[in-house]
């Protein structure tokens, strides 16, 4: 198991190493660092100074060297529009994008376990194929246009929750329902998927035959189970809600990483957008590895080579 | 001696008459979901009412089924919106087509190179996949459009080079299995070249994963897409698309709740086709990819 730990952490060092050197060659081959910061209005002498103070004019392996060098101690130089350090703006808006996300994904569990168990449990009924069917919808519709179509029906025709914003528990509401419905879509289908073969199991059977009652074999045998294999889609689906999280938040006006990052791109805000890129990745990293081992913690027959 | 041994012939996947005779109901709605949007991009200079980029401010907002000549209502500049959904349709389903077009070739030859291959090649390929995995999809997107000018082109190239990492992971698992089998180690030792192994051997028997993933990605570069250009990244007026098109609804959802409607339902519905094509596809083709 150290041995495993281990392991796995040194091949976090070749993954980070290559998210950087992407982001690297994004900025400094293809881009124009200098360009960049200083728009198109510079004169040449402007645009000399800050070539040679950013160190520009030496060889590109130099410039990647002293920006592996930079990045991994975190250091992505000073946003240009706020003249803070990129790594701490970006670490400031975190948990409220971090809230949704979670938010979305406990919103998403909520709904997703008993109707995916149920789906399974009565599978070729109506149910079943009502539960598909809403599912499929869901994964069909951007989560964007479900937030406006929520805030259309609870916020400008009922009036029951705030447009937009953040603040209280009523500005959550909306944000979650928008990001959570998809990821909930595909948990049902996983949890149904799962469970339905799960119950096909001679050890179900084993157990009614013991004459143990029903709920419990569904949910102590079954969805026991069915545990891992959910979870580890939970938390891949992890990545994919950061992303949705940056066209929600754009949606909601909520002040998280996504509105940060968006205005950082169409301000060409170099600093903020290659910090958040590798605050996330760095998130999404962490969270596979630990569950990984937290899987092979909880079932031993998980082979994790 | 030398047609002694027979290589057995590539076997064809598709039996595409067998499939089209019993299709269930959903791919059946599937298809005519994917059809309608399809015909109206190819027919669109034809059956557009009006330009979809004339404003025209007396006109504003406009409710539908108000004005028979805007059976749809018009925006907030006045341009029709049943033609601005037809023009948006043809962005949408050009960009999701050729996004995908990118993203499997780069996929393809990266799953087969890697799986095929082995070692060096395939570490440094599923490397990189790695750590493309490890970035939000939209973040990378995000990364590039931030030192590139945003438009068409700029969203057909970032739209494959961000999704063609689906295609090798599940390629590579394919290519694994496939190449231990007795028809390639028989090409192989009457002395036939990797490169035709690959080609005649291989790739006709990853066709089929390779169709099921193509369709499910063009739904996901077509959400992808609208989301970028709602945020304003992505497709840039004049050019129309249905999600630049959600960025005005937003605006004024309190005044004009068909602005916002309808391109979502013309996304929804389309990626719902899709979607239901995709799901059938699997089944018939390539029941081992099911979840």
């Amino acid at each position: 198991m150290g041995y495993y730990i281990g392991r796995r952490l040194l091949e976090v060092i070749p993954t980070l190493f290559l998210i950087v050197t992407i982001v690297f060659f994004l900025v400094y081959v293809v881009g124009d660092p200098v360009a960049l910061m200083l728009g198109e209005n510079a004169t040449p002498e402007q645009i000399t100074a800050i070539r040679n103070s950013l160190g520009l004019n030496d060889p590109l392996i130099v410039q990647y060297g002293h920006y592996v060098v930079s990045a991994l101690t975190g250091n992505f130089g000073e946003s240009y529009q706020y003249h803070e350090p990129a790594l701490a703006i970006v670490l400031e808006r975190l948990p409220l994008t971090l809230t949704l996300a979670l938010g979305s994904i406990l919103l998403a569990l909520v709904i997703a376990i008993p109707l995916g168990v149920w789906a399974a449990v009565h599978r070729g009924g109506a149910v079943d194929h009502l539960v598909s069917s809403v599912s499929v919808v869901a994964k069909a519709m951007p989560s964007f246009w479900l937030g406006i179509m929520l805030i259309l029906l609870f916020s400008v025709t009922l009036g029951w929750l705030p447009v937009s914003g953040s603040g209280t528990w009523a500005h959550l509401i909306l944000p979650v329902i928008t990001l959570g419905t998809g990821t909930a879509a595909e948990i049902t289908r996983l949890v149904r998927s799962s469970m339905v073969e799960i119950l096909g199991q001679d050890y179900i059977r084993t157990a009614y035959g013991k004459g143990i009652r029903n709920s419990a074999v569904v949910f102590r045998h079954g969805l026991g189970n069915a545990f891992i294999p959910v979870m580890s889609i939970t938390v891949l689906q992890f990545s994919a809600l950061l992303s949705g999280a940056l066209v929600t938040e754009a949606v909601f006006a909520w002040p998280g990483l996504g509105q940060l990052l968006v205005k950082a791109v169409t301000q060409r805000d170099m600093p903020i957008v290659q910090a958040a890129v590798f605050v996330v990745a760095l998130m999404v990293i962490a969270l596979s590895i630990l569950s990984d081992i937290s899987f092979k913690l909880v079932d031993r027959r998980i082979n994790l080579d | 001696m030398t047609d002694f041994i027979q290589l057995p012939r590539v076997r064809k996947p598709a039996r595409a008459k067998k499939l089209l005779r019993n299709i269930p109901v959903p791919a059946m709605i599937g298809l005519v979901l994917v059809i309608i949007p399809a015909l109206v991009a190819i027919f669109a200079p034809w059956i557009m009412p009006h330009d979809p980029t004339v404003i025209d401010p007396s006109k504003a907002l406009i409710a539908p089924f108000a004005d028979a000549a805007y059976p749809l209502g018009t925006d907030n500049l006045g341009r029709d919106m049943l033609s601005r959904l037809i023009e948006g349709s043809r962005i949408s389903l050009l960009v999701g087509v050729l996004g995908v077009v990118l993203a499997g070739s780069i996929g393809l030859v990266a799953g087969l190179a890697a799986g095929y291959y082995g070692g060096i090649v395939d570490a440094l390929i599923m490397r990189l996949v790695d750590a493309l995995l490890a970035i939000p999809g939209i973040l990378l997107i995000l990364v590039i459009l931030g030192v590139v000018k945003p438009g068409l082109g700029t969203l057909v190239i970032v739209l494959g080079l961000t999704n063609w990492v689906i295609y090798a992971r599940q390629i590579r698992a394919e290519v694994l299995e496939i190449r231990e089998r007795l028809f390639v180690e028989a090409a192989k030792n009457v002395g036939v070249s990797h490169t035709r192994i690959l080609i005649r051997h291989i790739t006709p028997n990853v066709m089929p994963t390779f169709i099921v993933l193509s369709t499910l990605s063009v739904a996901t570069i077509i959400i992808t897409e609208s989301s970028l250009s709602f945020l304003g990244l992505g497709v840039q007026p004049p050019n129309v698309s249905w999600g630049l098109m959600l960025t005005t609804g937003r605006d004024y959802i309190t005044n004009a709740w068909w602005l916002s409607t309808l391109p979502g339902l013309a996304i929804t519905g389309t990626v719902l086709g899709i979607l239901l094509l995709g799901d059938w596809l699997r089944d018939a083709l390539d029941p081992r990819l099911a979840v």
